[in-house]
């Protein structure tokens, strides 16, 4: 089946980045796995990495930053037929981030929107001009007929009028529009993979809801693979079908949209949902009772400095002494298709381990 | 588009009567004025000037008349006539005298702002997207230098090598011998071998400055969201740099055209001496010294009116390659 074909693979990527103050180490050791026309939702808070493994997927990590280590594989498709589908694997990992090779992938292969439509467009180029240049540049047609794909894509993400909106300037849209040309702008390609980076944090509520039905169509109509970026868990719930939740450049958890409501392993996790708003506790405040909302104690530590143990050990409602704080943990495959890196999940690993020993 | 100039145009017109009134002014203030000069130095070449024939004289520049009519008779001569009055230093009328300087004035402006922007923009650019490499660095160095070092000085030893080493005799438009010539081939050929200095060394003053102003502008916009964007899209950095972040990094040095008129004036004054140049700048100095008041009134009202043009050029320049101005200015109407 094809939702189940791998379309890339990121194996222990490292992505450090180098200041006067010391080294950050902004994506330390990610594993994740995008599937062909499926959702991978990664959550987490403001600095944990997210972004800059998407960025670091597209060779786009900005200076200071390194890709330190890892691979990531992206399987190109060269050939698709009914049965079978024949891919290339590229080791992006290896590509140079001005080769002719990496922007060959990108923009056309993968793309990606960001989160700030009013910044994500150049104020003094036309929405068309900015959009039929990625055309013209992977699929070698002519202005006019770039145009008219340009034309087709803009009424494709349901802007009313898109032959007149063509030659507007960015700034002359809203900004629920303007994130609508972006997405044609990304999508101008057909990409197999688009990357969406918080592409509604900026939006209004109503804005927000008709962006995310926008791309879930969107990803039916190019069968797609979307990672999908955001810290906010509402998103994933609509959007997501696998999720992974990263905490200072570690994905801490990972398992399908289901699970991760329903069975949070990860204290991270437990408490990252305890913290949403439930409109039954607003209820409960209105009739009088005293009930707050859970927060996660503590900051997420400074960023220079290399926790030993489990980086959110500090911050852990379960912390054990001794432990957590002394040992790095490693993953954990608690059910099939669910893994953590949690020392409280052990004894899961010990269990996994016997039964392998046990095996042959 | 048209009606954003016609406006600018329009907005123009009170501002160039409000430089006449000042300039008419200036030219006013210094003690004494032109006909007691013109009494002095008859007296001084031994011509006797009696009661009479002063007053005559009085009454032919008008002294006689209150302050705002003198004003009016000038202006009136300006505007109908295109009659600056006479120049005493020159003994000739103040319009020829302009005349024949302004053309070099405004070629040398435009051909030494030409150079700096060919020879800064790029390199502002260059050392922005490098910055703190080893190129930044020296270009930062040497920058510093060309904004401390007066290009006076420079065009002082830049003459100097040339005759002592190279026995050229930098300076000036023309050779000794196509000075008083008419115009042919071999005197244009002759004024294009002079004029590459001052371009360059007036041009180099800028250089600086440009440089500077170029790499600040595209360390602001590099940070931008867009660029990331265009480079997600695949174009390569050379298309990303030069279609993107420098599009609007080049939003100062547009503005900055404001300044390619009135600069020459002033800024260039000092080099111009150096050089001996015949335009407009040594001539205003020359006339401001002598109290040459028509002459000096000519220039200021010249340069006030060539800066209100030359701030046209600049917003209608912005205007073009800025969509946000140009609708701007649509919708504020």
């Amino acid at each position: 089946m094809s939702t189940d074909t791998v379309l890339a693979e990121i194996k222990n990527l490292r992505t450090y980045f180098y200041l006067a103050e010391g080294v950050v180490r902004a994506v330390d050791g990610v594993d994740l796995v995008i599937k062909s026309g499926r959702t991978l939702g990664v959550v987490g808070e403001s600095g944990c990495g997210k972004s800059i493994t998407a960025l670091s997927l597209m060779q786009l990590v900005p200076s200071p930053g390194r890709i330190e280590g890892g691979e990531i594989t992206y399987y190109r498709t060269i050939h698709k037929t009914a049965s079978s589908t024949t891919a290339d694997a590229i080791n992006i990992t290896r590509l140079k981030p001005d080769s002719r090779e990496m922007r060959s992938i990108r923009g056309n292969q993968i793309s990606m929107v960001f989160q700030e439509p009013m910044a994500a467009m150049l104020p003094v180029r036309t929405v068309g001009a900015q959009i039929m240049e990625a055309i013209m540049l992977h699929q070698q047609v002519s202005k006019e007929e770039a145009r008219k794909r340009a034309i087709e894509i803009l009424s494709r993400v349901k802007l009313p009028n898109a032959d007149r909106i063509v030659d507007t300037y960015p700034f002359q849209l809203s900004g629920g529009m303007r994130q609508r040309a972006v997405i044609a702008m990304a999508l101008s390609c057909n990409p197999n993979l688009l990357i969406a980076d918080e592409p509604t944090t900026a939006l209004d509520v109503t804005t927000e809801a008709q962006i995310l039905d926008l791309m879930r169509e969107l990803q039916r109509e190019f069968d797609m693979a979307i990672m999908y970026i955001t810290h906010n868990l509402g998103v994933i719930a609509e959007m997501a079908d696998e999720v992974a939740v990263m905490y200072m450049g570690k994905v801490v958890e990972q398992t399908d949209v289901t699970s991760i409501f329903r069975k949070p392993l990860h204290p991270y996790t437990q408490a990252l949902l305890r913290s949403i708003p439930q409109l039954d506790d607003v209820m409960a405040r209105a009739a009088g009772q005293k009930k707050r909302l859970e927060t996660i104690k503590g900051m997420v530590p400074d960023p220079y400095s290399v926790l030993k143990g489990c980086s959110f050990h500090p911050r852990c409602p379960q912390y054990i002494e001794g432990v957590c704080n002394q040992i790095t943990p490693e993953v954990i495959e608690v059910d099939p298709n669910h893994i953590v890196r949690c020392h409280l999940y052990a004894s899961h690993a010990a269990q996994a381990q016997t039964n392998k020993d046990a095996t042959p | 588009m048209l009606g954003y100039i016609f406006q600018r145009i329009v907005r123009a017109v009170p501002q160039l009567l409000l430089i006449s009134v000042l300039a008419f002014i200036i030219i006013q203030l210094p003690p004494g004025d032109i006909v007691t000069l013109q009494i002095q130095r008859l007296r001084n070449s031994g011509v006797e000037v009696d009661e009479v024939q002063a007053q005559a004289l009085i009454r032919q520049y008008g002294m006689d008349k209150p302050m705002y009519q003198r004003y009016f008779l000038w202006i009136t001569n300006i505007i109908t006539k295109f009659d600056f009055g006479y120049s005493f230093t020159f003994e000739k009328p103040v319009t020829e005298v302009i005349m024949e300087r302004m053309g070099y004035t405004f070629a040398i402006a435009l051909f030494a702002h030409i150079f700096t922007w060919t020879v800064a923009i790029p390199i502002g650019v260059y050392v922005a997207v490098k910055q703190y490499s080893i190129t930044d660095y020296i270009v930062t160095f040497i920058t510093f230098i060309g904004l401390a070092v007066p290009a006076f000085f420079l065009a002082m030893i830049i003459m100097y090598v040339a005759l002592t080493k190279f026995d050229i005799r930098a300076g000036g438009l023309f050779s000794q011998e196509y000075l008083v010539l008419p115009w042919s081939w071999g005197k244009f050929l002759d004024l294009l071998s002079h004029l590459w200095l001052p371009i360059i060394l007036l041009g180099t003053g800028g250089v600086a400055g440009t440089i500077r102003t170029m790499r600040a502008m595209m360390l602001d916009e590099l940070r931008k969201q867009y660029v990331t964007v265009a480079r997600a899209k695949g174009l390569s950095e050379f298309q990303v740099i030069v279609r993107y972040p420098s599009r609007l990094a080049i939003n100062p040095i547009l503005s900055g055209v404001m300044w390619l008129l009135p600069w020459l004036f002033s800024g260039g004054l000092m080099v111009e001496i150096v050089l001996n140049l015949q335009t407009a700048g040594p001539a205003l100095y020359s006339s401001l010294r002598n109290q040459d008041m028509y002459m000096a009134g000519a220039y200021i009202l010249i340069t006030g009116f060539l800066t209100a043009i030359s701030a046209i050029l600049s917003d209608v320049l912005l205007a073009v390659s800025d969509p946000r101005i140009r609708f701007g200015g649509v919708e504020g109407a």
